[in-house]
């Protein structure tokens, strides 16, 4: 099997679990608005919550993905990290979008307004913006090794700096929900609640396996057509 | 280690010999910073908003783009003739060129900083003969931060299609923290606050400039080409 093929069965692999993460997701949804209870205090605004946080959840574990096999792919210099860590880091932006824009559609009837500069809303959209910038850096450059080499260097930058842009926006001032999970003593959540966005996690976590997969197929896919390219001139 | 500083000295004094036969990046860059600082003065309504309230943001706005500019201008003097490439073929380590690109930065950044900073002050009638050792010792620490991450970057945007384009885009979420601390120290230091209680915000200026001076340092190696 070449590459070709060996990519072509990826990418059918990527759509077969992303093909799964979406029957699970239709099911979060039914069991979120229909065998979930309303929330007492915040009413039917709240069920927003069982696809935010999960979305949120799968955007930062992309980036930390790209972060993390930048780092590996400046001690290995293995193109395939390379390839994983941008894929990654597009899903990363895709689930992003998503994240930033529930969140506020939940903050307009919450807190009232559509946009606050509370510190968590403030750091994702920056680590956003960071991301948009590695996009950006490997669309202007032309040598694939270059482009790696260039794109892992922002990704370590970007590990480091996340916990001061978190820093930062926390001293500023914060006003976004304590953690309601993961936190020191056990979840605030009732139990019912609790399985919902547990289920809905494990959806995003499994759509963001499957739409990694497919990305990273495209890029060796594009990749052997450039090869090809170049062999022909 | 003694050549090592000595190569990295060399590679800045080389730098500011160019820079100050030239003076043109230098001249534009105070002009600049000079516009800024004015421009902002007219950005708001006197009636409403003291120049006092919003001078810590103008002084840190103009400060971020000043340097961005003399970061564009820092590695691609070294494009032109290829002169990366004589730097590289030198019988020096690779980080001793990063030193010595942060020392000839720091400095042209430094001397914008030190010529706008008078203005400043004059512009915006701010009567703060007390503090200023503080506000220079906070605006010495922003701006290692600045210049140490943007020298790494600029050195990899040089190469890059539209790299004056590129640089801000990838180095502003950098200045995140650096800015926002220097704003809100520089606010507290104008407004006469004591210095117990900066120390939040100076610590994190502080680990920020040690985390990213060392991390680019050993990044640049990473950054040339083989």
């Amino acid at each position: 099997m070449n590459r070709h093929e060996q990519a072509l069965a990826l990418a059918r692999r990527g759509q077969v679990i992303t093909w799964i993460a979406l029957v699970g997701l239709a099911g979060v949804f039914i069991r979120a608005l229909v065998f979930t209870p309303i929330e007492r205090t915040q009413g039917p605004a709240q069920k927003i919550f069982y696809v935010h946080a999960p979305v949120a959840w799968a955007a930062l574990l992309a980036f930390a993905v790209a972060g993390i096999l930048s780092l590996l792919y400046l001690w290995l210099r293995d193109r395939k990290i390379d390839s994983i860590a941008a894929a990654s880091a597009e899903v990363g932006l895709a689930f992003s979008v998503a994240m930033l824009t529930t969140g506020p559609i939940w903050g307009k009837t919450i807190w009232g307004t559509w946009w606050s500069w509370d510190a968590r809303l403030t750091s994702t959209m920056f680590l956003f913006l960071l991301f948009i910038g590695y996009r950006v850096l490997r669309g202007a450059i032309g040598d694939p090794d270059m482009r790696a080499r260039f794109s892992a260097v922002i990704g370590v930058m970007a590990l480091a700096l996340i916990p001061f842009i978190h820093m930062t926006v926390v001293w500023f001032r914060t006003l976004h929900p304590e953690p309601v999970v993961l936190r020191p003593d056990a979840p605030s959540l009732p139990g019912v609640m609790l399985v919902t966005l547990l289920l809905s996690v494990v959806v995003f976590t499994v759509l963001y396996v499957g739409f990694l997969l497919q990305r990273y197929a495209l890029d060796i896919l594009q990749d052997v057509r450039e090869e090809a390219a170049s062999a022909v001139s | 280690m003694r050549s090592f500083w000595m190569a990295a000295w060399a590679v800045a004094a080389k730098d500011m010999k160019i820079e100050w036969r030239t003076k043109t990046a230098f001249a534009s860059a105070i002009v600049f910073a000079v516009l800024v600082l004015s421009i902002f003065y007219f950005a708001r309504d006197p009636t409403a908003v003291s120049a006092l309230d919003i001078a810590p943001g103008a002084l840190w706005v103009t400060f971020t783009f000043a340097a961005m500019l003399g970061l564009n201008r820092a590695f691609m003097l070294e494009r032109e003739n290829m002169a990366m490439d004589a730097l590289l073929l030198a019988p020096i380590p690779p980080s001793a060129i990063f030193v010595g690109k942060l020392l000839g930065n720091l400095a042209f950044v430094g001397v914008v900083e030190l010529v706008s900073l008078p203005l400043f002050i004059l512009f915006y009638n701010l009567p703060i003969v007390r503090q200023l050792p503080a506000l220079m010792g906070v605006i010495a620490m922003a701006t290692i931060a600045f210049v140490s991450v943007g020298t790494l970057l600029s050195s990899m945007v040089v190469r890059t299609r539209f790299a004056e384009l590129m640089l801000p885009v990838l180095l502003l979420p950098f200045l995140i923290p650096p800015v926002v601390g220097a704003v809100q120290l520089t606010s507290r230091i104008l407004i006469g606050r004591p210095l117990s209680d900066l120390a939040g915000w100076l610590k994190l200026l502080a680990s920020f400039d040690i985390v990213f001076v060392v991390l680019c340092f050993f990044l640049f190696e990473a950054t040339l080409d083989e």
